[in-house]
């Protein structure tokens, strides 16, 4: 058993150093943030140990850790959310003049999500 | 029955890691990032949702249990929930850390919590991960906590060092280490204490000493200790999907710290025993100028700006410090518009953490694509008119390139290129580094000095009214 889960430890090391490496700059901060929401899993032991506690402290303890963990996980996915939201290719500004290049600014209105969301996509197939 | 429950539980939990993978993959471009962090969140509540699943089919839970898990979430949700809406993104260093801090915490009474139930029977393919995790997980916090302070400013950023302190984060870690191996050979609740004790005050103590400058680097480790404390816990419960996300974080968090170190030309080992990156503490101006440097007024600088074809930003951690990431996107905007050609030169550390200059940008309205990493952006150089560097030092200066100086063999941006250069700085102060920056006594510089708040304000107002 030890020795299984070891190797799944190792490989998903190497997994992460593969996958991360990829990541450019620009993202750095949300990716350490939303590597940061993927170790709120930890509130899946927190349950475990929840489930299997029986007297007043282990509820304490359990309780602590529940919140902890839940904290963590809500709190990093939506802040990393947040951040995403900003990522824009090419946003209308309000006085619409910008220089030459800006042509593919075609979305009205910067400060809806919805739009913005449509924004980046359109951005990205022009 | 109960092998066929176990399968699906598993396969469930090998779905959610995939999840976490293809989510951190789809990071690797803006444009399917968002898709990417959705991808993760659904992995996580597949996860969690069969972890409860789990605990109802083994059957020991009872009310109290799920009261105290609901509770939990409600509680700890609730105010990370807040938090991640309401903080801003400069304070975003602060935000990661603490979430840093209660991963590595909550990773650390699962462990505690099951050495108490286990109690004196624990085998050592328990008792080593329980030990590692207490370990990783305690230094974890508390080191997460002292670090979210100083970025605060609630601990001062400068380096805090008491006589001595060598000694005692040595005696630190002999009790931590010692007292695991204690543990682990006579598995006992006062030998764990002991463990915890030493690791939480090993935490403080080994960030107290690091500077404000430095802080990208710890983040980056302390968030690579959580993965790894997360990934303990995953052991210690034979939990296969805390395991493989634990070892997900570990992995990213090495490889940003390393390449944060590495953009700082210092070695992990050199910034973790501190005393050195001293940051954001303006010096006082000396010698205000200094031979061969020449000053320039608001309006000389604004008119260079708006007759440039080509401009290219580099903000730096004065910017950050100052606030200024939307003066500087107005600024940008009102040159565009008059068709000079901006882009944006992001070196590795600028801003408070790997990539937090990006997003303070992103959040003023910034375009993506404008924004240049440092390999992308240095040829540019040479075909730039203006260079306009904004609260960014060390990062900028030619000293870099020649052996022998405190920052030699350090990437740089390579702006003493460019045409002409306009450094808005408060003072002829040093940068961490502690040494003068040729770039600002180079002929084709001229020193623009104001806070980059109100200097940026300045320029967009003259560029307007001198040529609007």
């Amino acid at each position: 058993m030890l020795l299984t889960d070891f190797i799944i430890f190792v490989l998903s090391l190497w997994v992460g150093f593969e996958v991360i490496s990829k990541v450019p700059a620009t993202l750095h901060t949300p990716l350490m943030s939303a590597a940061n929401s993927i170790h709120g899993i930890v509130l899946a032991g927190a349950v475990v140990i929840a489930a299997t506690a029986h007297n007043v402290v282990g509820y304490i303890l359990a309780f602590v850790a529940v919140a902890f963990a839940a904290m963590n996980v809500v709190g990093g996915y939506v802040v990393t959310g947040r951040m995403l939201k900003m990522f824009k290719r090419r946003t209308a500004q309000p006085a619409a003049a910008a220089g030459p290049g800006a042509a593919a600014a075609v979305e009205p209105s910067p400060n809806g999500n919805a739009t913005n969301a449509r924004a980046t996509k359109s951005g990205a197939q022009s | 029955m109960t092998g066929t429950f176990n399968t699906v539980i598993q396969l469930i939990y090998l779905a959610a890691a995939s999840c976490f993978v293809l989510g951190l993959h789809l990071m690797n471009n803006p444009a399917t990032a968002r898709r990417g962090n959705q991808v993760s969140v659904a992995g996580m509540i597949a996860a969690v949702v069969a972890t409860g699943v789990l605990v109802i089919h083994l059957g020991v839970i009872n009310t109290t249990g799920w009261i105290v898990i609901g509770a939990g979430i409600l509680v700890g949700g609730g105010v990370g929930l807040q938090a991640a809406r309401r903080v801003q993104m400069t304070a975003m260093p602060q935000l990661v850390s603490i979430f840093n801090a209660v991963g590595g915490g909550a990773a650390a009474l699962v462990a505690i919590r099951d050495f108490m139930s286990i109690g004196a029977g624990v085998g050592a393919s328990t008792s080593v991960p329980t030990v590692l995790d207490v370990i990783i997980g305690s230094v974890t916090f508390s080191g997460s906590i002292i670090a979210a302070g100083k970025l605060q400013g609630v601990i001062t950023s400068a380096p805090v060092t008491i006589p001595g302190a060598r000694i005692l984060n040595l005696l630190l870690a002999v009790g931590a280490v010692g007292g695991g191996i204690y543990v682990i050979a006579s598995p006992s609740m006062a030998g764990l204490g002991i463990v915890i004790a030493a690791s939480l005050i090993f935490g403080v103590s080994m960030v107290m000493p690091i500077g404000g400058a430095d802080m990208p680097v710890v983040i980056s480790l302390l968030n690579a200790f959580t993965g790894t404390a997360v990934a303990m816990a995953g052991f210690v419960i034979d939990n296969t999907a805390l395991i493989i996300a634990g070892a997900l974080v570990g992995a990213s968090g090495g490889i940003l710290t390393k390449l944060m170190a590495d953009a700082m030309n210092r070695s992990i080992g050199n910034i973790m025993l501190g005393g050195f990156g001293s940051g954001d503490v303006a010096v006082a101006v000396e010698g205000a100028a200094g031979a061969g440097v020449q000053s320039i007024a608001a309006d000389d600088a604004a008119i260079q700006l708006a007759y440039a074809g080509k401009v290219i930003i580099v903000p730096g951690y004065g910017l950050a410090a100052a606030q200024a990431q939307h003066e500087v996107a107005a600024l940008a905007d009102l040159l565009e518009s008059r068709g000079v050609d901006v882009s944006y030169a992001i070196h590795p550390v600028a801003g408070r953490m790997p990539g937090h200059m990006n997003v303070l940008l992103a959040e003023a309205n910034v375009p993506y694509p404008l924004l240049k990493e440092m390999d992308e952006v240095n040829p540019e150089f040479a075909r730039t008119d203006v260079a306009l560097v904004i609260g960014a030092n060390d990062v900028t200066n030619p000293a870099a390139r020649r052996p022998g100086t405190a920052i030699s063999g350090m990437p740089i941006l390579d702006v003493d290129a460019a045409k002409s250069i306009i450094v808005i700085k408060r003072s002829m102060g040093h940068g961490y580094a502690g040494i003068d920056n040729e770039l600002y006594t180079n002929p084709k510089t001229s020193m623009f000095f104001a806070d980059a708040k109100k200097g940026l304000a300045e320029l967009t107002a003259s560029v307007k009214t001198l040529v609007g």
